[in-house]
Protein backbone atom coordinates (compact mmCIF):
# COMPACT_ATOMS: atom_id res chain seq x y z
CA UNK A 1 0.00 0.00 0.00
CA UNK A 2 1.32 3.25 -1.04
CA UNK A 3 1.92 5.92 1.39
CA UNK A 4 -1.50 7.98 1.88
CA UNK A 5 -0.71 11.76 2.01
CA UNK A 6 -3.12 14.84 2.37
CA UNK A 7 -2.88 17.52 -0.66
CA UNK A 8 -1.18 20.13 1.66
CA UNK A 9 0.01 17.79 4.43
CA UNK A 10 -1.28 19.78 6.95
CA UNK A 11 0.29 23.13 6.01
CA UNK A 12 -1.17 26.38 8.36
CA UNK A 13 -1.39 29.81 8.26
CA UNK A 14 -1.92 32.14 11.18
CA UNK A 15 -3.34 35.54 10.38
CA UNK A 16 -6.90 36.94 11.08
CA UNK A 17 -7.73 33.25 11.64
CA UNK A 18 -5.96 30.39 12.05
CA UNK A 19 -5.98 28.61 7.99
CA UNK A 20 -5.11 24.81 8.44
CA UNK A 21 -5.35 21.79 6.01
CA UNK A 22 -7.18 19.29 8.31
CA UNK A 23 -5.26 16.34 6.74
CA UNK A 24 -7.04 12.86 5.62
CA UNK A 25 -9.82 12.30 6.03
CA UNK A 26 -12.37 9.34 5.07
CA UNK A 27 -15.44 10.32 2.67
CA UNK A 28 -17.98 8.32 0.96
CA UNK A 29 -20.38 9.53 -1.43
CA UNK A 30 -23.71 7.58 -0.56
CA UNK A 31 -26.64 7.99 -3.40
CA UNK A 32 -29.96 6.82 -2.58
CA UNK A 33 -33.21 7.33 -0.69
CA UNK A 34 -32.53 8.61 2.27
CA UNK A 35 -35.33 7.80 3.84
CA UNK A 36 -34.86 4.29 3.66
CA UNK A 37 -34.50 2.90 7.14
CA UNK A 38 -31.35 0.57 6.07
CA UNK A 39 -29.61 3.48 4.70
CA UNK A 40 -30.56 5.80 7.56
CA UNK A 41 -29.45 2.82 10.30
CA UNK A 42 -26.45 1.79 8.50
CA UNK A 43 -25.15 5.61 7.92
CA UNK A 44 -25.87 5.99 11.72
CA UNK A 45 -24.19 3.21 13.06
CA UNK A 46 -21.15 3.86 10.89
CA UNK A 47 -20.69 7.29 11.76
CA UNK A 48 -22.10 7.52 15.65
CA UNK A 49 -24.11 10.38 14.92
CA UNK A 50 -28.41 11.39 14.10
CA UNK A 51 -28.95 11.41 10.81
CA UNK A 52 -29.13 15.13 10.02
CA UNK A 53 -32.40 16.84 7.95
CA UNK A 54 -31.99 18.73 4.74
CA UNK A 55 -29.23 21.29 4.80
CA UNK A 56 -27.26 20.09 8.09
CA UNK A 57 -24.71 18.27 9.10
CA UNK A 58 -23.92 16.32 12.42
CA UNK A 59 -20.13 15.48 12.74
CA UNK A 60 -18.07 14.72 15.96
CA UNK A 61 -13.92 14.64 15.43
CA UNK A 62 -13.62 12.69 12.04
CA UNK A 63 -16.72 10.99 11.79
CA UNK A 64 -20.25 12.24 10.86
CA UNK A 65 -22.97 12.65 8.48
CA UNK A 66 -23.70 15.46 6.03
CA UNK A 67 -26.72 16.12 3.68
CA UNK A 68 -25.26 16.78 0.01
CA UNK A 69 -28.75 17.12 -1.67
CA UNK A 70 -32.23 15.11 -1.55
CA UNK A 71 -30.94 12.23 -2.87
CA UNK A 72 -26.74 12.41 -1.30
CA UNK A 73 -25.25 11.74 1.89
CA UNK A 74 -21.75 12.70 2.82
CA UNK A 75 -20.49 10.00 5.58
CA UNK A 76 -17.30 10.62 6.70
CA UNK A 77 -15.04 8.34 8.80
CA UNK A 78 -11.45 7.96 9.91
CA UNK A 79 -9.32 7.68 6.94
CA UNK A 80 -8.30 4.24 6.97
CA UNK A 81 -11.51 3.06 8.21
CA UNK A 82 -13.19 4.54 5.12
CA UNK A 83 -12.79 1.42 2.90
CA UNK A 84 -14.77 -1.21 5.53
CA UNK A 85 -17.49 1.62 6.16
CA UNK A 86 -17.50 1.65 2.66
CA UNK A 87 -18.00 -2.05 2.12
CA UNK A 88 -20.56 -2.13 5.10
CA UNK A 89 -22.76 0.57 3.20
CA UNK A 90 -22.99 -0.77 0.11
CA UNK A 91 -23.57 -4.61 1.81
CA UNK A 92 -26.30 -2.58 4.17
CA UNK A 93 -28.33 -0.94 0.34
CA UNK A 94 -27.37 -3.83 -2.05
CA UNK A 95 -31.30 -4.92 -2.45
CA UNK A 96 -32.00 -1.36 -3.80
CA UNK A 97 -31.19 1.12 -5.85
CA UNK A 98 -27.73 3.12 -4.95
CA UNK A 99 -24.47 4.25 -4.94
CA UNK A 100 -21.18 4.14 -2.29
CA UNK A 101 -18.10 5.62 -3.79
CA UNK A 102 -15.02 5.86 -1.72
CA UNK A 103 -13.75 9.25 -2.61
CA UNK A 104 -11.64 10.14 0.48
CA UNK A 105 -8.52 10.76 -1.86
CA UNK A 106 -10.46 13.39 -4.22
CA UNK A 107 -10.88 15.73 -1.41
CA UNK A 108 -8.93 18.18 0.88
CA UNK A 109 -10.35 19.51 4.38
CA UNK A 110 -10.02 22.76 6.16
CA UNK A 111 -10.25 24.22 9.20
CA UNK A 112 -10.77 28.23 9.44
CA UNK A 113 -10.54 29.02 13.20
CA UNK A 114 -10.67 32.48 15.15
CA UNK A 115 -12.93 34.70 16.31
CA UNK A 116 -13.20 36.16 13.21
CA UNK A 117 -13.49 32.89 11.22
CA UNK A 118 -17.49 34.37 9.76
CA UNK A 119 -15.76 37.71 8.40
CA UNK A 120 -13.21 35.65 6.41
CA UNK A 121 -16.02 33.44 4.97
CA UNK A 122 -17.94 35.75 3.87
CA UNK A 123 -15.28 37.49 2.16
CA UNK A 124 -14.98 34.08 -0.11
CA UNK A 125 -18.47 32.94 -0.46
CA UNK A 126 -22.25 34.25 -0.96
CA UNK A 127 -23.88 32.82 1.94
CA UNK A 128 -25.13 35.02 4.89
CA UNK A 129 -23.02 33.78 7.71
CA UNK A 130 -24.31 36.54 10.19
CA UNK A 131 -24.86 34.97 13.57
CA UNK A 132 -28.32 33.51 13.98
CA UNK A 133 -28.59 32.80 10.19
CA UNK A 134 -25.81 30.43 9.71
CA UNK A 135 -25.11 28.35 12.54
CA UNK A 136 -23.06 25.34 13.79
CA UNK A 137 -25.24 22.61 12.81
CA UNK A 138 -25.96 24.15 9.39
CA UNK A 139 -24.38 22.84 5.93
CA UNK A 140 -23.76 24.92 3.18
CA UNK A 141 -22.75 23.82 -0.59
CA UNK A 142 -21.30 26.82 -2.69
CA UNK A 143 -19.08 28.45 -4.22
CA UNK A 144 -16.02 29.77 -3.41
CA UNK A 145 -14.82 32.50 -5.73
CA UNK A 146 -14.56 30.08 -8.25
CA UNK A 147 -14.81 26.33 -7.31
CA UNK A 148 -17.28 24.10 -5.56
CA UNK A 149 -17.01 23.61 -1.78
CA UNK A 150 -18.88 22.73 1.08
CA UNK A 151 -18.53 23.65 4.87
CA UNK A 152 -20.52 23.73 8.15
CA UNK A 153 -19.55 25.28 11.49
CA UNK A 154 -18.16 23.13 14.26
CA UNK A 155 -18.73 25.79 16.84
CA UNK A 156 -19.22 29.60 16.73
CA UNK A 157 -15.80 30.29 15.70
CA UNK A 158 -14.98 27.59 13.79
CA UNK A 159 -15.29 26.33 10.15
CA UNK A 160 -14.63 22.97 8.40
CA UNK A 161 -14.60 23.30 4.62
CA UNK A 162 -14.53 20.61 2.17
CA UNK A 163 -13.10 21.17 -1.73
CA UNK A 164 -11.64 19.03 -4.18
CA UNK A 165 -8.19 18.13 -3.36
CA UNK A 166 -7.20 19.50 -7.23
CA UNK A 167 -7.98 22.98 -6.09
CA UNK A 168 -6.74 22.45 -2.24
CA UNK A 169 -3.99 24.77 -2.97
CA UNK A 170 -6.04 27.44 -4.86
CA UNK A 171 -8.55 27.42 -1.63
CA UNK A 172 -5.78 27.70 0.31
CA UNK A 173 -4.42 31.07 -1.03
CA UNK A 174 -7.67 32.22 -1.15
CA UNK A 175 -8.33 32.20 2.83
CA UNK A 176 -5.07 33.16 3.53
CA UNK A 177 -5.27 35.90 1.62
CA UNK A 178 -8.72 36.72 3.27
CA UNK A 179 -7.44 36.12 6.40
CA UNK A 180 -4.47 38.72 5.72
CA UNK A 181 -4.04 40.95 9.01
CA UNK A 182 -5.19 44.59 8.35
CA UNK A 183 -8.00 43.43 5.97
CA UNK A 184 -10.35 43.34 8.57
CA UNK A 185 -13.93 44.56 7.41
CA UNK A 186 -15.70 44.01 10.81
CA UNK A 187 -18.77 43.49 9.32
CA UNK A 188 -20.29 40.62 12.36
CA UNK B 1 -28.15 40.49 -7.97
CA UNK B 2 -31.51 37.57 -8.83
CA UNK B 3 -31.54 35.10 -5.63
CA UNK B 4 -33.32 32.13 -6.18
CA UNK B 5 -34.72 29.58 -3.47
CA UNK B 6 -33.90 26.22 -4.61
CA UNK B 7 -37.24 24.36 -3.66
CA UNK B 8 -35.20 21.36 -2.91
CA UNK B 9 -32.24 22.35 -0.40
CA UNK B 10 -34.39 25.79 0.96
CA UNK B 11 -31.15 27.77 0.18
CA UNK B 12 -31.44 31.30 -0.57
CA UNK B 13 -29.07 31.08 -3.46
CA UNK B 14 -27.96 34.01 -5.43
CA UNK B 15 -27.45 33.80 -9.50
CA UNK B 16 -23.36 32.87 -9.02
CA UNK B 17 -24.21 29.81 -7.25
CA UNK B 18 -27.09 28.74 -9.99
CA UNK B 19 -26.78 27.99 -14.09
CA UNK B 20 -29.61 28.92 -16.61
CA UNK B 21 -31.42 26.37 -18.07
CA UNK B 22 -33.28 28.34 -20.42
CA UNK B 23 -37.49 29.04 -21.33
CA UNK B 24 -39.39 26.48 -18.99
CA UNK B 25 -41.95 24.34 -20.00
CA UNK B 26 -41.32 23.38 -23.58
CA UNK B 27 -42.90 20.40 -24.72
CA UNK B 28 -40.33 17.95 -26.84
CA UNK B 29 -41.88 17.13 -30.41
CA UNK B 30 -40.47 13.82 -31.85
CA UNK B 31 -41.23 11.12 -34.31
CA UNK B 32 -44.28 11.70 -35.90
CA UNK B 33 -44.41 15.46 -35.18
CA UNK B 34 -44.63 18.01 -38.55
CA UNK B 35 -41.87 20.07 -39.86
CA UNK B 36 -43.11 23.46 -38.04
CA UNK B 37 -43.93 22.02 -34.95
CA UNK B 38 -40.38 20.68 -34.81
CA UNK B 39 -38.52 23.67 -35.79
CA UNK B 40 -40.54 25.82 -32.95
CA UNK B 41 -39.14 23.25 -30.72
CA UNK B 42 -35.84 23.96 -31.72
CA UNK B 43 -35.49 27.45 -31.99
CA UNK B 44 -38.52 29.50 -31.24
CA UNK B 45 -38.37 30.86 -28.01
CA UNK B 46 -40.03 33.62 -25.71
CA UNK B 47 -38.14 36.42 -24.73
CA UNK B 48 -40.85 38.95 -22.78
CA UNK B 49 -40.15 42.20 -21.17
CA UNK B 50 -42.38 40.92 -18.22
CA UNK B 51 -43.54 37.54 -16.60
CA UNK B 52 -41.16 34.33 -17.55
CA UNK B 53 -40.79 31.08 -16.54
CA UNK B 54 -37.50 29.61 -16.65
CA UNK B 55 -35.17 26.51 -15.67
CA UNK B 56 -32.17 26.61 -13.14
CA UNK B 57 -29.80 24.44 -12.05
CA UNK B 58 -28.20 24.52 -7.95
CA UNK B 59 -25.23 23.62 -10.08
CA UNK B 60 -22.69 24.29 -7.16
CA UNK B 61 -25.08 23.67 -4.39
CA UNK B 62 -27.69 19.98 -4.36
CA UNK B 63 -27.53 19.71 -8.38
CA UNK B 64 -31.04 19.41 -8.73
CA UNK B 65 -33.03 21.49 -11.42
CA UNK B 66 -36.21 23.47 -10.94
CA UNK B 67 -38.36 26.21 -12.31
CA UNK B 68 -38.75 29.56 -11.25
CA UNK B 69 -41.09 32.33 -12.32
CA UNK B 70 -40.02 35.86 -12.26
CA UNK B 71 -40.46 39.40 -13.79
CA UNK B 72 -37.60 39.88 -16.38
CA UNK B 73 -37.90 43.98 -16.11
CA UNK B 74 -37.89 43.96 -12.58
CA UNK B 75 -36.33 40.92 -11.19
CA UNK B 76 -39.24 40.23 -9.33
CA UNK B 77 -39.29 36.48 -8.15
CA UNK B 78 -43.09 34.80 -7.69
CA UNK B 79 -41.36 32.14 -6.96
CA UNK B 80 -39.79 28.67 -7.39
CA UNK B 81 -41.57 24.91 -7.95
CA UNK B 82 -39.59 21.46 -8.93
CA UNK B 83 -38.63 20.29 -12.14
CA UNK B 84 -41.56 17.46 -12.16
CA UNK B 85 -43.94 19.31 -13.63
CA UNK B 86 -45.20 20.43 -17.20
CA UNK B 87 -46.74 23.56 -16.18
CA UNK B 88 -46.77 26.39 -13.50
CA UNK B 89 -48.49 25.44 -10.47
CA UNK B 90 -51.90 26.98 -9.43
CA UNK B 91 -50.47 28.58 -6.20
CA UNK B 92 -47.79 30.42 -8.21
CA UNK B 93 -49.97 31.27 -11.00
CA UNK B 94 -52.54 32.99 -8.37
CA UNK B 95 -49.87 34.69 -6.80
CA UNK B 96 -48.62 36.07 -9.95
CA UNK B 97 -52.15 36.93 -11.14
CA UNK B 98 -52.69 38.84 -7.35
CA UNK B 99 -49.74 41.09 -8.46
CA UNK B 100 -50.11 41.55 -12.47
CA UNK B 101 -53.89 40.66 -12.80
CA UNK B 102 -54.57 39.37 -17.09
CA UNK B 103 -50.73 38.32 -17.47
CA UNK B 104 -50.40 35.56 -20.47
CA UNK B 105 -47.36 33.38 -21.13
CA UNK B 106 -47.47 30.88 -23.73
CA UNK B 107 -50.64 28.79 -23.36
CA UNK B 108 -51.04 29.64 -19.39
CA UNK B 109 -52.49 32.72 -17.72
Amino acid sequence: MSNAVSALQGKAYDGLVRVEEAGLRGMITVRGNLSNTKLKSAATSLSAVDFPSTGECNCVEESGLAWMSPDELLLMTPYDKAPAAAQRMSKALEKQHHLVAEVSDARAVFFIRGPQAREVMSKLVPVDLSPGRFQPGQFRRTRMAQVPVAFWMRDETTFELICFRSVAGYVFDLLCNAAKPGSEVGVF
Amino acid sequence: MLILTCPYCGVEADETELHAGGEAHITRETVGSSDEDFEDYLFQRQNPKGIHFERWRHVYGCGKWFHAARCTNTLEVFGTYSAQTTEPPKDIRDKISGKRPGWSWGIFS
